[in-house]
């Protein structure tokens, strides 16, 4: 069954020991979680940092003077400067502790939109974004009066690039566009489009959630204004996100949300505003959250991106190549550059029922518009099934899954 | 395998495959929109209704197996029924799906009792019922769509 050119060196049987959930059974069945996209499993040693926190170090951060308060600190703010080594940032001042991706977006649609959309001013999507970077530039626009355009996509799912340098105009302020895309998988020439951007001095932000955890990030490298990621996403919990953004700009931008521990001062005259990061935290942070974040970090690192990246592919080209043998499927994303995203149609068999039966034989893929509804729209379908891949997944998953699937057109035939 | 076939049965593949009264009518009274957002199901069910009864019934759009086989078998029973009736075949199929009512009366409900396996995935409750919403709505003179999430 295993294919030839599998990467002997990639230890995945030892791997997914440091997944505890994927020695779980569901529906009587041994578990292949191939649902990745949407959020990714735990490994053992973030359960632990987060348990170790609770049992050991947890107190509120900053400004308590007792030790615990000095610890939790300390570890919360190793992880700021964990993830400003993961991303390559010159600062750690320049990682924004955020609920998520999309918290992330809006703070950015909130503070720069304030200061530097104005009227008649346009920002530029693509058709392949999440909801979550369409929605907050929406409101936007709505609200200052301002254009949002579109790029459109061919058909593997690609942006078209020329269409993208007929829409800048004079008014462009502001391109935020998908570094890989939930619901095709195409990863985008960012690098580029942030070049021909700069060019013409628009800022450009970044969506990192799908590409975190599956590309060697350089948020210097690539020169991006903002980068954003989610931490679940990247083998760490939920309610965890981050928000990069170049210094420069960040010093200028209004805070987000207001409140504690992001002021220097208040009377009830006038509000100081903290520095950098901190006058875009307000409240009390996800503490957990961000020492879990940190602690996958310490797990991503200590593996090398590179080689996990390689062994994803092959596990979706393997999968890819497999699936085209199964009846009246269609890959919808076909594009030559793409993360482990196997998005798909199968003739006159819905999704949810596609994904009900593989569900009954213990794979968990997700179906529906993957919060993407103009990319359903752009290749006129309601919805696809989505497997999505992981470097703690196998080629025998694989197989199981491909049986499953003919399972699936035997019951509808 | 058990409960997959019990959800999949013969009588839904069937209409799913070819849905029963799947067009627009001549002569609607109402027409309601019936839509799950986050899966994408969408159907458009017109109604006759006159003098308490429902004349006739047709519905159009896509959805899962599910969805469309429980808007067709909906459309075959209440066609020509009162609106009493109707409506309390509603809340005899809303206690089926949510699996709040486990004694099926097989002989009563002839065909509709396909869709009673729907009550093991809670997941898919909201596919079977998305009509029947649509149905209670026109049934109230609703004149909203409906959205079940």
């Amino acid at each position: 069954m295993i294919e030839e050119n599998i990467n002997t060196k990639f230890d995945v049987i030892k791997i997914r020991e440091d997944f505890p959930i994927l020695r779980t059974a569901v529906r009587g069945k041994q578990l292949v979680y191939f649902d990745n996209a949407a959020t990714t499993q735990k490994p053992q040693q973030v359960i632990d940092a987060i348990s170790k926190f609770y049992h050991f170090q947890n107190a509120n951060i900053h400004r308590g003077v007792h030790e615990l308060s000095e610890i939790a600190t300390f570890e919360y703010e190793k992880s700021r400067g964990k993830v400003k080594l993961f991303i390559n940032a010159k600062s750690s001042h320049e990682i924004i502790f955020t609920h998520g991706a999309t918290e992330a977006i809006n703070l950015v649609a909130s503070s720069f939109g304030d200061l530097f959309i104005k009227e008649n001013d346009e920002i530029i999507i693509s058709t392949m974004e999440h909801h979550s970077n369409i929605v907050p530039w929406q409101i936007l626009c709505q609200k200052k009066n301002a254009k949002l355009k579109i790029i459109p996509i061919n058909d593997d799912g690609e942006i078209i690039f020329e269409e993208f340098e007929k829409l800048i105009s004079e008014k462009t302020k502001l391109i935020s566009i998908v570094h890989a895309s939930n619901s095709l998988g195409t990863i985008n020439p960012i690098e580029k489009i942030i070049e021909i951007a700069h060019q013409k001095g628009i800022f450009v932000l970044i969506d990192g959630s799908q590409s975190s955890a599956h590309l060697k990030i350089d948020v210097q490298k690539y020169d991006c204004d903002f980068f954003v990621f989610s931490g679940h996403k990247l083998y760490a919990p939920t309610g965890i996100g981050v928000l990069y953004g170049k210094e420069s700009i960040l010093e200028k931008l209004p805070p987000y949300q207001t409140g504690g521990d992001m002021i220097s001062s208040v009377t009830f005259e006038k509000t100081t505003f903290n520095s950098l990061p901190f006058k875009f935290e307000a409240g009390t942070p996800n503490i957990e959250g961000a020492i879990g974040l940190g602690s996958a970090i310490d797990y991503l690192q200590l593996k090398n991106i590179n080689e996990i990246a390689s062994y994803e592919n092959e596990i979706l080209n393997y999968a890819t190549e497999k699936i085209l043998n199964v009846d009246g499927i269609k890959i919808i994303g076909t594009a030559k550059n793409k993360t482990a995203i196997l998005s798909f149609d199968l003739k006159n068999i819905h999704p949810h029922d596609v994904a009900t039966i593989l569900d009954k034989e213990g794979i968990a893929t997700r179906s529906g518009h993957h919060c993407t509804q103009p990319v359903m729209q752009r290749f006129g379908i309601p919805a696809t099934t989505r497997a999505s891949f992981s470097f703690y997944n196998t080629f025998e998953e694989v197989d199981i899954f491909i049986n499953a699937l003919k399972k699936v057109i035997e019951i509808f035939r | 395998m058990n409960n997959l076939s019990e959800l999949y049965q013969e009588v839904i593949l069937d209409h799913n495959k070819s849905p029963r009264n799947f067009k627009k009518i001549q002569n609607a009274t109402q027409t309601i929109d019936g839509f799950n957002p986050l899966c994408g199901d969408h159907y458009t069910i017109h109604f006759e209704i006159r003098d308490g009864k429902i004349i006739d019934i047709g519905f159009e759009g896509s959805g899962c197996a599910i969805s469309k086989a429980s808007a067709s078998l909906m459309t075959i029973a209440v066609k020509g029924q009162s609106i009493e009736t109707a409506k309390s075949l509603f809340q005899k199929m809303h206690e089926i799906f949510i699996g709040k009512n486990k004694n099926i009366d097989f002989d009563e409900l002839g065909s509709l009792a396909s869709l009673s396996g729907v009550s093991e995935f809670p997941a898919r409750v909201k596919c079977a019922s998305l009509p029947w919403h649509t149905l209670n709505n026109a049934l109230i003179g609703k004149k909203e769509n409906i959205t079940t999430e």
